[in-house]
């Protein structure tokens, strides 16, 4: 049986103005698949994300989410897709007016498919999945620190239980404790409710414990696609010297395998 | 490609199966998600109440197709925060559960602030004097900076202050030429209609030019102009906050009143006068056109007797008000833009505020000017 396809670009590109960000990029997300998005500064990691989404319109080919080509969506049924999506945005994105509990409350109380005290529950229950003690809850988005903000960010974006989470730079500004903490959660979530997770990292580690396929961005397009150690083999100069940099081996390296958190991954890729 | 949007849901639901011994298995099945049980959670939560703690009910809940987080919590305040004696599940569900069960009811004791009427009073009481102290610390830096900047001319941000006259006075331009205008004609219809009936039709001279240049001119373009560059200014600096812009300038050991404020208080004080004169000019010129449509009064005749009727001390009075208002204008929005909290609810609250306490100000200032200069410039 073939797994159920979620994200679907063909021949997409994206332009501004002169500049191209990228050309002909195919590319299929299978559900439950965990895709780490890699790629040099500058090499349109974020807009290709945003394309995904349905937050930039590319100006060449085509993008389907959930199936349903994102080009002839009317505005409804795509916020209806939108709402099984989680966002978790590189910045945070939290509503910065609002207290970190209204924050994660927010996307549940505009769903108007909970009662009030379902959704404090839930709250809380997230607030303390992502690691955050219940005082932070009465907090403004503006007394935390870079690391809450993340964390807060991402309880938002579990709050609508998606199917399809997109994470930008997840665990970039925490520290290697909450860093790695951050994958264990992920990881046992993402056994736990099935999710399928598109995200963009630099974090070698992140990559190696987290991700079952990797897609290389460089000069405007993907170089490579596959497991992590397929990748690794790719003959591409981005790829030689961002996989098999010094602290890349250490991470890589061959007898470290056994001790690699199990992801469950089932499917085949085509 | 097949359309897989469409989700293949199914409603989350429950039977009663008799079993021996009078014991009942009560299977559950469907999607036990948030999108599944939508509104139907409070009546599912009830209907399955009853249930709870009855150790002849073994709980099936192996056919549940989908589960989350959400259907978790309602099945676990179904079994009103008690594992059944009997319950079989699939082994990926059992780490959902497992987050509820594990959690105590001070999880989820939260603090939030609330305010008394008392408290509301004394921060009312707090900003008011902060308000006043702030103003009075931003006046008194931008003074010596200035004081400062004076034996040193050549540190003085010119470019920055071109740029504020650019924005705040050249662009205001057009706005101010189409309300001056359209007030000198709507004034000087309304004027000659009852100067008409007093046969006294040739005042209408002294009272366009010595409202418009004395009164009107300044105001409508210092009302124009904090609306428009006084919202501008402070929120400019409140993004400059939100995005540490002015945290950026602090540890270049740049002060905020030099490089920000300073520039801003000049360049009104240097554009205001000049918009107040074009303001005048507009206004008187639709003043007349309407006098010439509603009296025949000639447009010659008009800018003979202009001099001759109002004395030229109204407008150096009108021209020198314009600068205090200017100065005004630019001194509350850069007090209001610094005090801007990095959220957006306060960059939106600071603004408007700025706007309208700097229109007020305006209007209490002119009336100063109107008590100090009652004698001047006015026959009496």
């Amino acid at each position: 049986m073939s797994a159920r396809e979620l994200i679907r670009l063909a021949d997409l590109g994206t332009a501004f103005g002169d500049q191209v960000v990228h050309r002909d990029i195919n590319l299929t997300v299978y559900e439950r698949d965990i895709v780490g998005l890699v790629g040099g500064s500058g090499s349109g990691k974020t807009t290709l994300m945003r394309a995904m989404i349905g937050l930039n319109r590319p100006t060449e080919g085509e993008a389907w989410l959930f199936g349903q080509s994102l080009r002839q969506l009317s505005r409804s049924r795509l916020n209806a897709l939108h709402q099984r999506c989680g966002v978790l945005f590189q910045g945070g994105a939290l509503f910065t007016a609002l207290t970190v509990f209204d924050n994660i409350a927010f996307p549940l109380r505009e769903s108007r498919l909970l009662d009030e005290s379902l959704i404090k529950q839930l709250v809380m229950m997230k607030l303390s999945m992502v690691g955050l003690d219940p005082e932070a809850a009465a907090r403004l988005p503006s007394e935390l620190s870079g690391g809450m903000v993340k964390r807060v960010a991402l309880a938002r974006a579990l709050a609508l239980e998606p199917e399809l989470l997109f994470l930008d730079e997840p665990t970039s500004g925490l520290d290697p404790i909450a860093s790695d903490a951050f994958v264990e959660l992920v990881s046992s979530l993402h056994s736990e409710l099935g999710f399928t997770v598109v995200m963009i990292t630099h974090d070698l580690d992140v990559m190696h414990d987290l991700c079952t396929r990797i897609v290389v961005l460089a000069d405007q397009r993907i170089v490579a696609d596959g497991t992590p150690d397929d990748v690794r083999q790719v003959d591409h100069p981005f790829v030689r010297s961002f996989f098999h940099g010094s602290r890349a081996d250490r991470v890589f390296r061959p007898d470290s395998q056994s001790e690699r958190v199990p992801v469950l991954r089932e499917q085949p890729y085509e | 490609m097949a359309d897989t949007g469409a989700s293949q849901q199914t409603d989350p639901g429950f039977e009663r199966q008799p079993r021996d011994g009078g014991e009942w298995t009560l299977l559950l099945s469907g999607d036990w998600t948030l999108r599944g049980l939508a509104r139907k959670s409070g009546a599912l939560i009830s209907e399955l109440r009853p249930f709870a703690g009855d150790d002849r009910v073994h709980w099936d809940l192996r056919s549940i197709s989908a589960l989350d987080s959400v259907g978790a919590l309602i099945l676990w305040q179904a079994c009103e925060g008690q594992p059944p004696a009997h319950v079989e599940l699939r082994h990926e569900h059992a780490p959902l559960f497992r987050r509820w069960r594990e959690r105590s009811p001070d999880d989820d004791r939260v603090r939030f602030r609330h305010e008394t009427l008392m408290d509301r009073l004394a921060k009312a009481g707090r900003s008011g004097v902060s308000h006043v102290t702030g103003l009075l610390a931003l006046t008194g830096q931008v003074t010596l900076d200035t004081l400062a900047l004076a034996s040193r001319p050549r540190q003085f941000p010119l470019k920055d202050l071109s740029a504020t006259i650019y924005q705040a006075g050249v662009k205001a331009l057009g706005i101010t030429a189409l309300v001056g205008f359209l007030i000198g004609i709507v004034l000087s219809y309304l004027s000659s209609l009852q100067l008409r009936s007093f046969g006294a039709e040739v005042f209408i001279v002294n009272i366009l030019g010595l409202a418009i240049i004395r009164e009107l001119g300044p105001l409508l373009a210092a009302i124009l102009v904090a609306g428009r560059s006084g919202s501008a200014m402070a929120a400019q600096l409140g993004m400059m906050r939100l995005t540490e812009e002015l945290d950026a300038l602090t540890v270049m050991g740049i002060p905020h009143s030099v490089r920000l404020v300073l520039p801003k208080l000049a360049a009104l004080a240097i554009a205001m006068p000049l918009l107040v004169l074009w303001t005048d000019v507009m206004a008187l010129i639709g003043g007349m056109l309407s006098a010439k449509a509603a009296l025949g009064i000639s447009l010659n005749r008009f800018i003979e007797m202009l001099p001759n009727v109002v004395p030229i001390a109204n407008l150096w009075i009108g021209l020198g008000k314009s600068v205090v208002f200017g100065l005004l204008i630019a001194m509350i929005a850069c007090h209001f833009g610094l005090r801007i909290k990095p959220n957006t609810e306060s960059l939106g609250l600071e603004t408007t505020n700025a706007v309208v306490t700097s229109i007020t100000l305006v209007i209490l200032a002119d009336a100063v000017f109107a008590i100090v200069f009652r004698g001047v410039g006015v026959a009496s």
